[in-house]
């Protein structure tokens, strides 16, 4: 039963609420040990998707396993073997911190609790403050609680959803680095974000948009999927420059980055005419790069926003 | 559903009791709320036993039944409603509890009084309240004797103005149910934990929902009836605090007796809440938020009030109501809180009505874990 390589292995989901389709044939395969990451601008369903893998919600169509457990009929075997952490803090505010992590030992039946929930607290370096209560703590400390929460049952698969949103550089930091440790031990971890720079930790991504998966594969794969050629401008008065490119279709999108300006386009040739007029201008100067992967994703962002507005 | 965990059901019963000590104000309500209510009602169970509703059915109309109809309002003790003629509907009234006495003045009952032929006088009393009767039936006769004094004199000769010259009968109704004004006690207990009872389970749920705690819980392989279990247990000790204010407020503050074994009141109370619990869990299914589940506990109120022979007698209520109530718990459980309280009845008198509470609380849970969400559906 759990011969499968594959810790995620879903084909052809679909979800609908209310009539309303937010998910659409999305397919996602994540071997085990992995890190993947998962993509999207708000609402295109990540945490609906997460939902389905973990079985809190049932697909309208579609199959798969988790962990080698299928998801429509044995949620209850995925459950006992994944840590699912929210989107939004979802522990007992009105709980301490060691009543919220106790009680978690004791819904997964955990032997020897007690020793389990010490070490768990002493790791979290919150010994000091075990008897404080959940919601009183900080967005970062919360986060934490969660996490150890999450992976207190040693589970075999983590869904992670946005777990470092609002969180300090410092504790995203931190948090990946724990992120890391656990899969060298051979976790499988599905984690949702909005940052680059995790995406880049990832062994690898998936974007979704408007409930479909629009690309997934490593970065370097992701940017060429893109196709994107950028040009790079900086100079004075780029908010000039960039208020008129921004109305040129040839142009896939046009970004400011600091103090330049990444201006992208599907082909070469499109992006040379485009900016042919202002090459030569001596206010501006002009390089060629390869996309960033943030290219990539405000490209594909673009895109989805187009289709959905001609789809309206 | 077998393989439940003792582990599980333990941590569920510790997080509500944790969660439920650190939530005063709501506990601070459960308390007051059947201090309060029994505050309200304390009058009727304190009542005097005055004005007493009446109807006098005269089959005469002469100026010794207007006086025996004045003696009567002046006593204070009845109450004569003067609108009511015919006997069907005054028996009526006697079984739906709306009046306490019938007087049927016979036909000629003046020829009778003066021709010495000792006229039959019939009072027909509600008397399932004994305590409540005695005091205007001692007083009757005395007031019927003036009262026909009063006329007789000077007409006749003292000779038959004697206390004997007409015959008083009481005939005293027993309404099946045993109804009577300490009612208002076991119908308390029985709303108060009605209402309460179903609200803290339901609410227990949809906070979990509201503050989305409950995506984690269903994330974690906790089983429908564990949860069941945990979350209704800690409302079982609130309920017997809840029932012993009432009851001793009751006792000590009001004197109603209290006539059979506590512990078998223990007993029934026990499977009452636990019906009333699993109910609240079962509604809370259909509630996404803490304010809807409030509104369907209230919502309840009004038939365990009006349905349940707390208000109306049972009996006396139309077939539909009748069908309606006995799908109540509050129904049987006001039956055995009567009986065990105010009639000392023993656990083989109880019996009829503790099973169909049993019957109820089964069929009841197996609803709740057949529309228990185990999904975010
Ligand atoms: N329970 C639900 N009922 C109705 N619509 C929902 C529900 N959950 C999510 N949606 C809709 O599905 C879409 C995807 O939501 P979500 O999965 O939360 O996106 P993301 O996590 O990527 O921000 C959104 O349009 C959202 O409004
Ligand atoms: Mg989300």
């Amino acid at each position: 039963m759990n011969s499968n390589p594959l810790a995620i292995d879903v084909k052809n989901l679909s979800k609908s609420f209310a009539g309303k389709q937010v998910i659409k044939d999305v397919s996602i395969q994540v071997p085990r040990g992995k890190i993947f990451g998962f993509l999207g601008p708000n609402g295109s369903g990540k945490t609906t998707t997460i939902r389905l893998i973990c079985g809190l919600l049932t697909a309208n169509s579609g199959s798969g396993t988790c962990l080698g457990y299928d998801i429509f009929n044995n949620s209850e075997n995925i459950r006992a073997k994944t840590g699912y952490m929210t989107q939004k803090f979802s522990f007992w505010e009105d709980l301490t911190i060691k009543e919220n992590i106790e009680f978690v030992a004791d819904m997964y039946s955990i032997k020897n609790s007690q020793e389990r929930v010490e070490e768990a607290i002493h790791n979290l370096g919150l010994k000091d403050r075990e008897n404080q209560l959940a919601g009183k703590l900080s967005g970062g400390w919360k986060q934490r609680l969660a996490l150890a929460a999450c992976i207190l049952h040693k589970p075999d698969l983590l869904l992670l959803d946005e777990p470092t949103a609002g969180v300090d550089p410092k504790a995203r930091r931190d948090f990946w680095d724990e992120i890391h440790k656990l899969a060298a031990q051979g976790l499988t971890v599905l984690v949702s974000t909005h940052y680059m720079d995790e995406a880049e930790r990832c062994n690898e991504i998936i974007y979704i948009a408007n409930g479909q998966i629009v690309t997934k594969g490593t970065i370097s794969e992701v940017i060429a999927a893109s196709g994107l050629y950028t040009a790079v401008v900086k100079g004075s008065n780029l908010n000039y420059l960039r208020n008129t490119l921004e109305k040129d279709s040839r142009l896939a999108s046009v970004a400011p980055f600091g103090d330049s300006l990444h201006v992208c386009a599907q082909n070469k040739e499109a992006l040379e005419s485009a900016i042919g007029p202002y090459v030569n201008n001596s206010e501006y100067s002009w390089t060629y790069e390869t996309a960033s992967m943030e290219d990539a994703f405000i490209h594909f962002m673009s895109q989805a926003e187009k289709k959905r507005k001609v789809s309206k | 559903m077998i393989n439940l965990s003792h582990q599980r059901i333990f941590a569920i019963l510790k997080k509500e009791f944790l969660q439920l000590l650190r939530d005063i104000t709501t506990l601070r309500i459960m308390i007051m709320i059947p201090i309060l209510q029994l505050l309200l009602f304390g009058f009727a169970i304190n009542s005097d036993p005055k004005n007493m509703p009446t109807v006098v059915l005269s089959k005469e109309n002469s100026n010794i039944t207007r006086s025996i109809v004045s003696s009567m309002i002046t006593s204070k003790y009845f109450e004569i409603s003067q609108d009511i003629n015919s006997v069907k509907e005054a028996n009526f009234l006697l079984k739906q509890r709306e009046i306490i006495f019938i007087v049927n003045i016979p036909k000629n009952f003046t020829r009778d009084l003066l021709r010495g032929d000792k006229p039959k006088l019939l009072i027909e009393a509600d008397a399932t309240d004994p305590i409540a009767i005695a005091g205007p039936l001692a007083a009757i006769k005395t007031i019927l004797n003036r009262a026909i004094e009063k006329e007789l004199q000077g007409v006749t000769d003292l000779k038959s103005n004697n206390p004997n010259n007409f015959e008083l009968r009481i005939h005293r109704k027993y309404n099946p149910e045993g109804f009577s004004r300490y009612n208002i006690v076991p119908g308390l207990i029985a709303i108060v934990l009605t209402v309460t009872g179903v609200m803290m389970t339901a609410l227990s749920l949809t906070r979990e929902k509201e503050r989305s705690t409950m995506e984690n819980l269903l994330a974690m392989p906790v089983k429908p009836l564990e949860v069941m279990i945990g979350k209704v247990l800690p409302y079982i000790i609130i309920g017997y605090i809840q029932a012993s204010i009432i009851i001793a407020t009751a006792h000590f503050l009001f004197t109603v007796p209290i006539m059979g074994n506590l512990l078998l009141l223990g007993f029934g109370l026990l499977i009452f809440l636990l019906c009333n619990l699993a109910l609240g869990f079962t509604l809370s299914a259909g509630a996404q938020s803490q304010m809807q589940a409030m509104q369907m506990s209230f919502f309840l109120m009004l038939p365990s009030i009006l349905l349940s022979g707390f208000m109306f007698p049972f009996l006396g209520m139309p077939k539909w109501a009748q069908v309606l109530g006995s799908l109540l718990p509050s129904t049987y459980f006001i039956r055995i809180v009567r009986g065990i309280m105010l009639k000392g009845a023993n656990f083989y008198e109880i019996l009829p009505n503790i099973y169909p509470l049993f019957i109820f609380l089964i069929v009841i849970t197996f609803i709740a874990m057949k529309i228990y969400k185990k999904t975010l559906d």
